[in-house]
């Protein structure tokens, strides 16, 4: 598949600080992929570097086989959404959507019957038809991210670049924007590119996730690959709610406090540790190496009820998800077993 | 009438009110209405007739044109700082902020002597400036640079705190969208801090006009010459000439009231866009 963006030991650094640390990444062609990674990880700045609104320390960008590295941002046609919009307020809507037109030398300026066009038809691909006299500050902030990505998208971008799109907006709002994000891409095939730091959307809309951590990328695939094979223990303890147990690995058995676990993996020995996620743990009512675990809390999340357990003393607790029905209260005993293991050499 | 959330009563409230409104008439409109009925005490025909005297209307002239040179001035200096203070990371960019305070914190009258002492006759750069035949002290040029001194922190002030607070998000999606950086200059940061620019040179323009220590020490009091409105009023005054000493006051004052109604209007309809520190 044809390569959209590569960036190549790509660095920036902010006085003694490297927001970026020599990374390499390659974008596919129509691909939409999020950026995700903790606050402070680098991801909003590599963002930045791509769309050309910071230089970098260091490496090479490419768009295509072109070397996009020196080339200014009003150049480089990209498109990019701002977390807090950026519309021009004194503009309205449709002046807003047509702005990257019409500041287009004459030569490549298309006809004014033809920006109302365009104008016209991006309202209504972000479903804002009838609302191009309308001013940023009259439109809700799911309205004005919606005019924030026509306006980019007018420019025909030869990449879209979204900065924590949905950052500012409620739940609610978020969700729904996400999918229809989703279905704007799926239907112009814009590569894209955003950020976030919220896993759920990330795992939920992108084709493939990038996790950024200090600076660089540990690992790069497809939601399944990033929850179901992590690469790095950083991976495997920022996704999916995880909590990191120190455990002894010894050949097929992993210590954790008095309990023994059985493992399939035997590659590890020694100092580890063992992430575990709440749907990780099942009920083992019986079972020979079922753990017997001490509920200390119970609460509802929405459709699952989660339990919060202490395995042995001393250790984090964890949480387990139960079904409604299952009746759990404080203070019990549930006797429980690792559906999965998920273990790295400690560091 | 219920008590304050702070539980004050009626009797430290109504007093409150009294000390603030009583301190406003006997400092604010006592004088102001002193001013205009000094100036007609001897009827409208003598007040007029005040404005006929060519030294008054060479001094009115005067003082036009100093504001017409130094508040355009004053509003390219104000932006560009605002614009730099605002919009780039530098070196020396917090004494930068200082600097422009600095005419505020300063007595005007120092201002003056500053430049007596640079360009006056046995000032620093006197010598040079006699050998090219230019006067700048005891000259229109002197007062111009006065006024400038004094009056420029008035519009930088009023739009750096806007342009800090609006970040350079908007300035950067113009960028993304193609436009140039004096295009996004014209289209994008102009528009967003007009309202406060206004605001600015409605303030730069009143202490323009109504500066007289600084001009004062550089004018030399040249009737007809180098006299602005507040110093002929002085000259006047001290000729036992009051009514056209009030009458050229009042048009003063007048401007000030003008410069108050636009202040006003301008803060009751573009409130929301005009310095942060200024909402309600």
């Amino acid at each position: 598949m044809a390569i959209a963006i590569t960036a190549e030991g790509l660095a920036k650094s902010f006085g003694e600080t490297a927001a970026v640390a020599g990374l390499d990444l390659a974008v596919r062609a129509g691909e939409l992929m999020a950026l995700l990674g903790p606050s402070g990880s680098g991801k909003t700045t590599f963002l930045r570097l791509v769309a050309g609104l910071e230089t970098p320390t260091a490496g090479r960008i490419l768009f295509g086989d072109e070397d996009a590295t020196r080339v200014p941002v009003r150049r480089r046609r990209v498109g990019f959404v701002f977390q807090h919009y950026a519309l021009f307020r004194h503009m309205t809507v449709a002046e807003n959507i047509a702005y990257g037109l019409r500041v287009r030398p004459r030569r490549e300026r298309p006809a004014a019957s033809e920006i109302d066009r365009r104008v016209r038809d991006l309202l209504d691909l972000v479903k804002l038809g009838g609302f191009g006299k309308r001013r940023a500050a009259q439109l809700s902030g799911g309205q004005r991210q919606r005019v924030a990505l026509a306006r980019a998208l007018a420019v025909e971008p030869r990449v879209l670049l979204l900065d924590e799109p949905f950052g500012a907006l409620d739940a609610k709002v978020r969700r729904d924007l996400r999918r229809w994000l989703r279905e704007v891409h799926d239907r112009t095939g814009h590569t894209t590119l955003f950020v976030t730091h919220d896993q759920e959307e990330a795992l939920e809309l992108a084709d493939r996730v990038a996790i950024f951590n200090r600076g660089r990328i540990e690992q790069v695939g497809t939601p399944d690959e990033i929850l179901d094979q992590p690469a790095t223990p950083f991976v495997a303890g920022f996704v999916g709610e995880a909590v990191r147990l120190p455990v002894d690995a010894a050949g097929r058995w992993i210590r954790l406090g008095p309990h023994s676990i059985p493992t399939a993996d035997e590659n590890i020995a020694g100092p580890a540790e063992l992430f575990v996620r709440p749907r990780d743990f099942a009920l083992a009512d019986g079972a020979a190496d079922a753990i017997p675990a001490r509920v200390v809390a119970v609460r509802r999340t929405g459709p699952a009820r989660r339990a919060e357990l202490v395995l042995a003393d001393g250790l984090p607790t964890v949480e387990i998800e139960l079904a409604l029905d299952h009746a759990v209260a404080r203070g019990d005993v549930l006797p429980v077993r690792l559906a999965k293991i998920r273990l790295f050499a400690a560091r | 009438m219920h008590d304050g959330v702070f539980g004050e009563g009626r009797a430290v409230r109504w007093t409150l009110i009294a000390l603030a409104v009583g301190f406003l008439v006997l400092f604010l409109v006592l004088p102001l209405l002193a001013v205009f009925s000094e100036a007609l005490r001897r009827g409208a025909a003598a007040f007029f007739a005040t404005f006929d005297d060519p030294d008054t209307q060479a001094a009115i002239r005067l003082t036009l044109l100093v504001a017409a040179i130094a508040v355009p001035l004053n509003l390219v200096f104000g932006l560009s700082a605002a614009w730099a203070i605002s919009k780039f990371e530098f070196p020396g960019k917090s004494v930068l902020i200082s600097l422009i305070d600095l005419p505020f914190s300063v007595s005007p009258v120092v201002a003056g002597l500053v430049y007596v002492l640079l360009f006056g006759a046995k000032g620093l750069l006197g010598p040079l400036l006699d050998d090219w035949d230019f006067k700048i002290i005891f000259a229109v040029p002197g007062i111009v640079l006065a006024t400038i001194f004094v009056t420029f922190p008035f519009i930088a002030r009023e739009v750096i705190p806007l342009m800090q607070e609006q970040g350079t998000a908007d300035e950067e999606a113009a960028l993304t969208l193609g436009a140039s950086g004096f295009r996004t200059f014209l289209t994008v940061t102009l528009p967003n801090v007009r309202w406060a620019l206004l605001y600015g040179v409605l303030l730069c323009n009143a202490r323009a006009m109504g500066e007289f220590g600084a001009v004062s020490v550089v004018s030399g009091h040249i009737r007809g010459l180098t006299n602005t409105m507040p110093l002929h009023v002085e000259i006047l005054y001290n000729e036992y000439n009051f009514v056209a000493a009030f009458a050229v006051a009042s048009l003063l004052a007048g401007l000030a009231l003008v410069t108050l109604g636009a202040k006003s209007v301008l803060e009751w309809r573009h409130g929301d866009a005009l310095a942060p520190a200024r909402r309600h």
